[in-house]
């Protein structure tokens, strides 16, 4: 579903990916952990392009979104993407957050939207917050409307990053519940994150970056229970 | 004294109906002003979004070489000369200076606007492109939907500063024979030889105005803040 080739991103000249090969299969639950100027973030913001690849190449579903023909706009629709710090739109009521996407990109009419929306917010519990703005809203409530703002446009696969770094702890289990029901679902998910609990309960497949590369890969009881390289049981020592 | 002061009102104001030229001017002063600032606020934009998105896109420089020309020449230079340009030079064949005087002063005030502009997009974190995007919405989707109402709310204080600057900056419309409310005044007085009741009269209109206008801003911007608590 998800194959890259050969990642590489400078900033300036600073290189922050150094060749990331990976492939990932439909329904699979990628949880990428690692220390922070890793690169984790910046791969999974170059999977829907919000970072453009210095070079390399990246395929999903098949299509080069690489490519320098590709409409990404069109391959944005089929990935949604949670931020660290939310990012509603202030502006907007949490409905109109949900529906403000799908209405524009003519996937829905405003009731059929309105009515969805109205489900996704039921699945992530907030039924009852429809007509209130983000800012009455909780860390946890805000993160818990930004996913069903993604899953409105009805992705494919889903990308977080960081999506609990910036919340209040006792605010971090309502959004990892709604993640781990989302993974149950069989969404194909790739996470960035710092919960190792939920890496190894939900991830099938954990990768330790650093220094731009993936380091090691394999199941949570392999990295969590028998790390072989020498980084990636540093990092787990200090972290667990 | 009060009799004096009564024959002055008499002479500056009611005799062969002077008044008119206090009203008309008005009128005019206020008609430049607030089709100026229209102008100004549609240049702004444009020049603003043409700033913001060179800056995204490399092949879209050479729209901000024009814009920075723009800019710097307008901002470089005084408005009663561009007025003077406009009316003397480019514009020599048109007879009425107040639509000259709109034109003038819309082209100067879209500078001023098309920096408050660009801050307030630039205030925007940057996160809510990205949530768009992310969603699937173009840039310009995003910056119509998302962008564009927040840095308007944001800005609304100090479009309305300018609209206030623009309506005293006006008063120089009289180098280019237009009639606005000083040069009313100063019609007046050449007429009358009375310089006290015109010129102040004058001043205190503009003065009366533009507290009007403010009190109609700090309003507006105790709503918008509110709408921030909603």
């Amino acid at each position: 579903m998800i194959t890259v080739k050969n990642l590489h991103k400078y900033f300036g000249n600073l290189e922050v990916l150094k060749g990331v090969d990976i492939h990932i299969e439909q329904g699979e639950k990628i949880v990428v952990i690692g220390p922070s100027g890793s690169g984790k973030s910046t791969f999974l913001r170059c999977l829907n392009l919000l970072e453009t690849p210095t070079k390399g190449q990246i395929f999903i579903e098949g299509e080069e979104i690489t490519a320098p023909k590709c409409n990404v706009d069109q391959i944005r629709q089929k990935m949604g993407m949670v931020f660290q710090h939310f990012n509603l739109f202030p502006h907007l009521t949490v409905m109109q957050n949900l529906t403000l996407a799908p209405i524009m990109l003519k996937k829905a009419e405003k009731e059929e939207a309105e009515k969805s929306a109205l489900i996704l917010l039921e699945r992530v519990g907030l039924k009852d917050k429809a007509n209130a703005y983000p800012v009455q809203l909780s860390g946890g409530q805000k993160q818990r409307v930004a996913i069903a703002r993604s899953l409105a446009m009805n992705p494919d696969i889903m990308l977080f990053d960081e999506p609990t770094s910036a919340l209040d702890p006792e605010m971090v289990g309502e959004v990892l519940e709604v993640m781990k029901s989302l993974a149950n679902e069989g969404m194909t998910m790739v996470v960035v994150t710092h919960e190792m609990g939920f890496a190894r309960e939900v991830g099938n497949r954990v990768l330790f970056m650093d220094e731009g590369v993936i380091m090691e890969q394999g199941t949570p009881d392999e990295i969590f229970g028998s790390p072989k390289n020498d980084r990636t049981k540093s990092f787990l020592n200090k972290v667990l | 004294m009060f009799d004096k002061l009564m024959a002055d009102i008499y002479t500056c104001f009611i005799d062969k109906d002077r008044y008119l030229e206090i009203i008309r001017g008005l009128g005019n002063t206020l008609i430049i002003t607030f089709f100026a600032l229209l102008i100004g606020i549609v240049i702004g934009l444009i020049v603003a979004l043409c700033k913001v998105s060179a800056e995204k896109n490399k092949k879209l420089k050479f729209l901000d070489v024009i814009a920075n020309v723009y800019l710097t020449v307008i901002r470089g230079t005084p408005v009663v000369l561009q007025l003077m340009i406009w009316f003397y030079i480019v514009l020599a064949f048109a007879k009425n200076p107040i639509p000259v005087a709109i034109l003038g002063f819309g082209v100067n005030s879209g500078a001023y606007v098309a920096e408050i502009f660009r801050s307030g997009i630039q205030a925007i974190d940057n996160g809510q492109m990205e949530a768009g995007r992310s969603l699937g919405l173009s840039y310009s989707q995003t910056m119509r939907k998302i962008i564009l109402p927040q840095a308007f709310k944001n800005v609304l204080p100090a479009l309305g500063n300018e609209f206030i600057a623009l309506l005293k900056e006006t008063s120089v419309v009289g180098y280019i024979s237009g009639h606005d409310l000083t040069r009313g005044a100063y019609n007046i007085r050449n007429a009358t030889y009375s310089s006290f009741l015109p010129l102040v009269g004058a001043a205190l209109i503009y003065l009366i105005i533009v507290m009007i206008l403010t009190s109609l801003l700090s309003r507006l911007e105790r709503r918008l803040r509110q709408g921030d608590y909603r």
